[in-house]
């Protein structure tokens, strides 16, 4: 990507483009059929990040379509990035409803894999994996850039009718803490030139390890050519941090986290105190562009963290377009 | 070869015990090498059909037999063909094809199947297998210097590992299935030539496995000219 | 099966098991006459099929019976054999049929009264299961 214009009419670009020290949040939808979840979760995030996620199926159970979520997000003016699996739709169905998506106004995707079926509530069920994630940020990018569809076709109905490209800003996502650990930054680099935005990394419980991964990123100048944001969830307990460092493939702990949760009269507490400290260590960080919160089922403790981060007030750089 | 593995008994005995004459019948080729429906497998579940039959107070006459291939016209031959007639159900023990193959040959035939095919794999060690090809119709090893990422990463990811990769292994089953991602990755470092993994590796053409329909292999010269 | 001797297959290794039962016979130590021996080179000659064929033959119970545990002549035979011996258990049980009917024994070649012992024990086992032959029905139809 060229980082000297945008490409988008996405807010979180402008947010990103501007220099701004950005912040993005989390939006799980529910599993119902249930719009004021969504729009109560959007209210308490609103104003507070740039841009909310809004996770697609998240761990393989079944929940209310990102893109109609996300569509429920703008209308409260808490702009989404959506997020896309290549678990469940081939390129056909992908394609189908990025283009409806962003007939809709949706200006952010971040392509994901997704988890594995059998992590979910559903786990007989066949999976796609017509694509991969590379391959779903290729193929965005060619929707954008060449105004072609994945064969080849131009994307206009018709040879008469106006060429009408999704203008997708694109995300995709990198861990530094999976391995095979060598091959992360590489991986990255796949991700750059198969046409991502902008990366938002696994949690980080192990700075030192974010911080080699970054040394990396910057020794290959990858950091010029994407905006990162890096990932941080607050701890709620420290059984949360043992069973996250003991059954979750892809997520490392340094030395004192746990100790510290286990010692800390309020563990919830002494996780936000562990967040902030994180972020403020990010904040000064060169190549790191922002902060991706992803408060697990917590979205209402968001304000609090940002405020107390000393985030606040948000950029406007733009009215937001609904 | 494929790979298969016997059903569960009362699976079986409950698909046959309404027939009165049941013939039995093992394949000699890819489910005698894996155990699951050669001679010896056909003679354990016969036995078994005996004595449960026995001891449900069913009147079931077994007969057994193992010929080389079920996947082949000519090894259905004179002697194997007039015991199957005789009988009033086959058991198929080989695999998905030849259970479909018998009943192609013979086509009033009840044909039921002994065995679940489970896939195309390798022996690994003693009683142990595991897959290897996922059949796709359009070879990709010699892109990944010989693992397959269709067949061996539970995603079928084409441009490396995801974020599930751990001591080699992958999530979906940390005990038995290995990260393909991590094994290519090897495989590149060893042959020196990591650099090459950045290559962005489109879209796959699927049309050329099963999402294209059945397949046929069709080979001009080998045909006979009268059929 | 009132008054009537149970009828009993003993497949017995020739290097142990046999010699026992043969030394069983010279120590005019008494057993079952309805034992029937079959000799084997080794316990490790036992296969599934071999086991399953005695009772479709009308066997009321099957013995193998091999070395001690890290005494087989061959190595390993017995340790194979025990494998086999459960999984034939298993298709027993599947079949409807008492895998109790069946089992493994290790005796040594100087044991004849433990051949001996076990040749009555094994009796009196198959004895019981068939008088309480009221037996279970056997796996159940459902169609």
């Amino acid at each position: 990507m060229d980082k000297n214009k945008t490409s988008s009419d996405s807010h979180l670009e402008q947010v990103l483009y501007s220099g701004e020290f950005t912040l993005t949040g989390e939006l799980g939808p529910p599993k119902s059929a249930d719009k004021n979840d969504i729009i109560e979760k959007a209210k308490s995030l609103k104003g507070y990040v740039d841009a909310s996620n809004i996770t697609d199926n998240q761990t393989a159970i079944a929940r209310m379509s990102s893109i109609a979520s996300g569509v429920i997000s703008l209308e409260q003016g808490l702009e989404p990035v959506i997020q896309i699996t290549t678990r469940d739709r081939n390129r056909l169905a992908i394609q189908s409803d990025v283009l409806g998506a962003a007939a809709l106004g949706i200006k952010n995707i971040l392509c994901l894999s997704g988890d594995h079926q059998s992590f979910g509530n559903h786990p007989t069920a066949k999976n796609v994996f017509d694509i991969d994630s590379i391959q779903l940020i290729n193929m965005l990018y060619k929707m954008r850039e060449e105004q072609q569809f994945e064969c080849g076709d131009m994307i206009r109905n018709g040879k008469k009718g106006p060429v009408v490209e999704p203008k997708i800003f694109i995300g995709a996502a990198a861990n530094p803490f999976a391995e095979p650990l060598d091959f992360r930054v590489m991986r990255l680099e796949k991700k750059i030139r198969a046409g991502a935005d902008f990366i938002q990394t696994q949690v980080i419980y192990d700075m030192d390890r974010f911080k080699q991964w970054m040394e990396e990123v910057k020794q290959k100048d990858l950091h010029k050519k994407v905006y990162i944001l890096a990932g941080i969830t607050p701890l709620k307990s420290a059984r949360m941090a043992k069973y996250m460092k003991d059954n979750v493939s892809g997520i490392s702990f340094t030395g004192d986290i746990i100790e510290r949760m286990e010692k800390a009269e309020d563990q919830k507490a002494e996780g936000i105190q562990i967040a902030l400290e994180q972020i403020e260590e990010i904040k000064s960080m060169e190549g790191v562009h922002g902060v991706h919160l992803m408060a697990i089922g917590g979205e209402k403790s968001v304000p609090d963290i940002v405020e107390k981060a000393g985030l606040m007030p948000r950029p406007s750089v733009k009215e937001m377009k609904t | 070869m494929i790979v298969a593995e016997q059903k569960p008994f009362e699976q079986i005995f409950n698909s046959v015990k309404n027939y009165e004459n049941i013939m039995v019948l093992g394949c000699g080729t890819c489910v005698t090498v894996c155990m699951a429906g050669g001679e010896h497998e056909v003679g354990v579940l016969t036995k078994q059909l005996i004595l449960a039959a026995k001891q449900n107070n069913v009147n079931l006459n077994v007969e057994e037999l193992t010929i080389t291939r079920q996947c082949d016209k000519e090894f259905f031959d004179e002697n194997t063909t007039n015991k199957i007639k005789e009988a009033d159900a086959v058991l198929s023990l080989g695999c998905g094809v030849g259970v479909q193959y018998i009943v192609e040959l013979f086509p009033d035939m009840i044909v039921k199947p002994g065995v679940n095919t489970k896939f195309l794999g390798a022996n690994i060690s003693q009683g142990l297998w595991s897959e290897r090809c996922g059949g796709c119709g359009e070879c990709v090893l010699d892109e990944y210097e010989g693992i397959c990422p269709v067949a061996r990463c539970a995603k079928s990811l084409m441009n490396g590992p995801c974020g599930g990769s751990s001591n080699g292994m992958c999530e979906v089953d940390p005990e038995n299935i290995e990260c393909a991602g991590q094994l290519i990755y090897d495989r590149f470092k060893r042959l020196n030539k990591l650099e090459t993994l950045l290559e962005f590796k489109p879209a796959k053409n699927w049309s050329l496995s099963r999402d294209g329909g059945p397949r046929r292999v069709a080979r001009e010269e080998m045909m006979f000219d009268d059929e | 099966m009132e008054g009537k001797e149970p009828k009993i297959i003993a497949f017995c290794c020739h290097y142990c098991a046999f010699t026992a039962a043969d030394l069983a016979g010279t120590m005019r130590q008494q057993y079952p006459t309805n034992i029937h021996i079959v000799r084997l080179p080794c316990t490790g000659k036992v296969h599934v099929n071999m086991l399953l064929q005695a009772f479709v033959d009308q066997a009321d119970g099957v013995i193998v019976a091999g070395c001690e545990i890290g005494s087989c002549h061959f190595l390993e035979g017995n340790t194979r054999a025990r494998k086999r011996v459960a999984l034939a258990k298993q298709k027993l049980e599947e079949a409807g049929v008492d895998p109790e009917k069946l089992d493994m024994y290790y005796i040594p070649a100087s044991e004849g009264q433990l051949f001996a012992k076990t040749a009555h024990e094994f009796t009196e086992r198959i004895k019981r299961l068939n008088e309480n032959k009221k037996e279970q029905p056997g796996i159940t139809n459902s169609k």
